[in-house]
């Protein structure tokens, strides 16, 4: 039975090589080998990556929150950070244990547990409906707040964290774990130096609208706003641009806008 | 290993090595080589996917309709990359962050398919692992000392570990921040190409034309 469903097969493979039947059956015989190795690789080694990618988004929220110290270990460091889930829309934490396993990814996919943006400057298309956010308290009080923020960049979507002191108006911190922007011009939104200058910066104005800016060029220091602006990242524009927008966009109303308005409330 | 399998497997590596003689790969010789350890990585990467890839086209090479080999090689070459990263990113996520895209920059290595074409589909696959294998340590011996040399120069480390204590840290070395950018690996990968051309004169090309010096008269 089998040699019978072979045969045919056979004939194709024993035909000369310049024939067209066989050169059409090889081209899908390679293209089918090559896609269930590929296929397979891809599936076995996802659990790894996603552990991977866990650990690294840890390690970037305790390094943003300012935990780093080299003699702590990352989950030690890790535990004085509190996950929690917030509603967008109302500005609410949600406790519960979800925010441990909730991907803001994963949501953003799900038409039922996001939204569709008319207006959207982060370029996102669809805002998840609930966001987790990371607390660090110190004897109960409120440290700092790390948000994470996404946006459109020049070629690829750059996802960070975005660390604010408890006022929810100044930031202490910023990272951009993952962005594929032109390697040397656009990639240094990644690079400290660059992230370092936005510690101590007023991202939010006393009106809760955000006022962070990423000028082009280099920021006067003497200018009486230079606490609410940023050096633009030289020749690339389009990427600053974009760190601007997906800046406007979380800090405003449609992101964590009321939710960080309600904790200015508190803190007050 | 007879004395041509031998031949096979070290003329690579210094008298027809792909970097400095055949001057392919020269992208990724500049991209990874700022550090030691993303330079290691790719060395070995680079290796995997050049002998994985020789050995399948030498298996089937009798099987290839010539009219879309070149096609087959890439897809063969293309997939063993795929793999290569994924297996970098679920082993050695920091390395594979390094090195972002220049693991998938493997497909279109100039070696890789130079030894597919040139060698792998012409023989059987014993010769064409050996083959393989040669060229990719003499990718890896180039990379690697490159990158030692930037890192050194470049950081005052080898492999992340200090060895020229940096005069910021109160030790005595200033490094030489052009061993970081694309042109310190151009000025090394130069001078070694001048080394090892003085060393092996043979290596050195004849020129492809002669200025010859005409002597006319001028009328009048």
């Amino acid at each position: 039975m089998s040699v019978a469903v072979l045969e045919p097969l056979r004939a194709v493979f024993t035909l000369p090589n310049d024939d067209p039947r066989k050169t059409v059956a090889v081209a899908l015989a390679l293209c089918l080998a090559c896609s269930v190795v590929v296929s397979t690789t891809a599936v076995t080694l996802r659990p790894l990556q996603e552990r991977n990618a866990a650990l690294e988004l840890k390690r970037e929220v305790v390094r943003v929150a300012g935990l780093d110290d080299p003699g702590v270990s990352l989950s030690q460091a890790f535990e004085r950070i509190e996950p929690a889930l917030v509603d967008l829309d109302t500005g609410e934490l949600i406790d519960g244990e979800a925010a441990a396993t909730y991907s803001y990814r994963d949501a953003a996919q799900d038409p039922a547990q996001s939204t569709a943006l008319e207006q959207d400057p982060a370029g996102i298309r669809r805002r998840p409906n609930r966001m987790p956010v990371y607390l660090v308290r110190e004897d109960d009080a409120l440290e700092t707040i790390v948000l994470p923020v996404y946006g459109q960049g020049l070629w690829s979507t750059m996802h960070g964290l975005l660390a604010l002191a408890p006022d929810g108006r100044t930031a202490k911190g910023l990272t951009f774990y993952e962005q594929r922007e032109t390697a040397g011009l656009g990639s240094e939104v990644a690079s400290p130096k660059w992230l370092g200058q936005w510690s101590g910066k007023t991202v939010i104005g006393p009106d809760g609208a955000p006022v962070i800016e990423v000028v082009k060029g280099s920021v006067d220091p003497s200018a009486p706003d230079a606490g609410q602006k940023v050096d633009g990242l030289s020749g690339a524009t389009l990427t600053s641009n974009g760190v601007e927008n997906l800046m406007s966009f979380w800090l405003g109303e449609q992101g964590y806008g009321p939710f960080l308005a309600r904790l200015v409330e508190s803190h007050e | 290993m007879n004395g041509n399998d031998t031949k096979l497997l070290i003329e690579p590596i210094v008298d027809n090595n792909p970097i400095t003689l055949q001057i392919l790969g020269i992208c990724s010789a500049l991209a990874v080589t700022t550090k030691l350890a993303p330079a290691i990585t790719m060395s070995i990467a680079l290796t995997v996917v050049i002998v994985g890839a020789s050995v399948i086209i030498s298996l089937i090479r009798h099987h290839m309709p010539s009219s879309i080999r070149i096609i087959i090689q890439m897809t063969i070459i293309a997939s063993l990359v795929i793999v290569v990263d994924q297996v970098l990113q679920a082993f050695a996520y920091e390395l594979s962050k390094q090195l972002s895209v220049f693991v998938g920059l493997i497909i279109t290595n100039c070696i890789v398919l130079g030894r597919a074409e040139a060698f792998a589909s012409k023989n059987p696959p014993w010769p064409s692992f050996l083959d393989a294998l040669g060229h990719g340590l003499g990718y890896s011996v180039i990379l690697i000392t490159v990158a030692a040399i930037r890192e050194l120069l470049g950081s005052g480390t080898l492999l992340g570990v200090q060895v020229l204590p940096l005069l910021e840290d109160g030790g005595w070395y200033e490094p030489n921040g052009l061993m970081l950018l694309a042109p310190g690996a151009f000025f090394i990968i130069g001078l070694m190409i001048w080394g090892i051309r003085t060393w092996r004169p043979q290596q050195v090309e004849k020129p492809e034309y002669r200025i010859h010096i005409v002597h006319r008269t001028e009328p009048g």
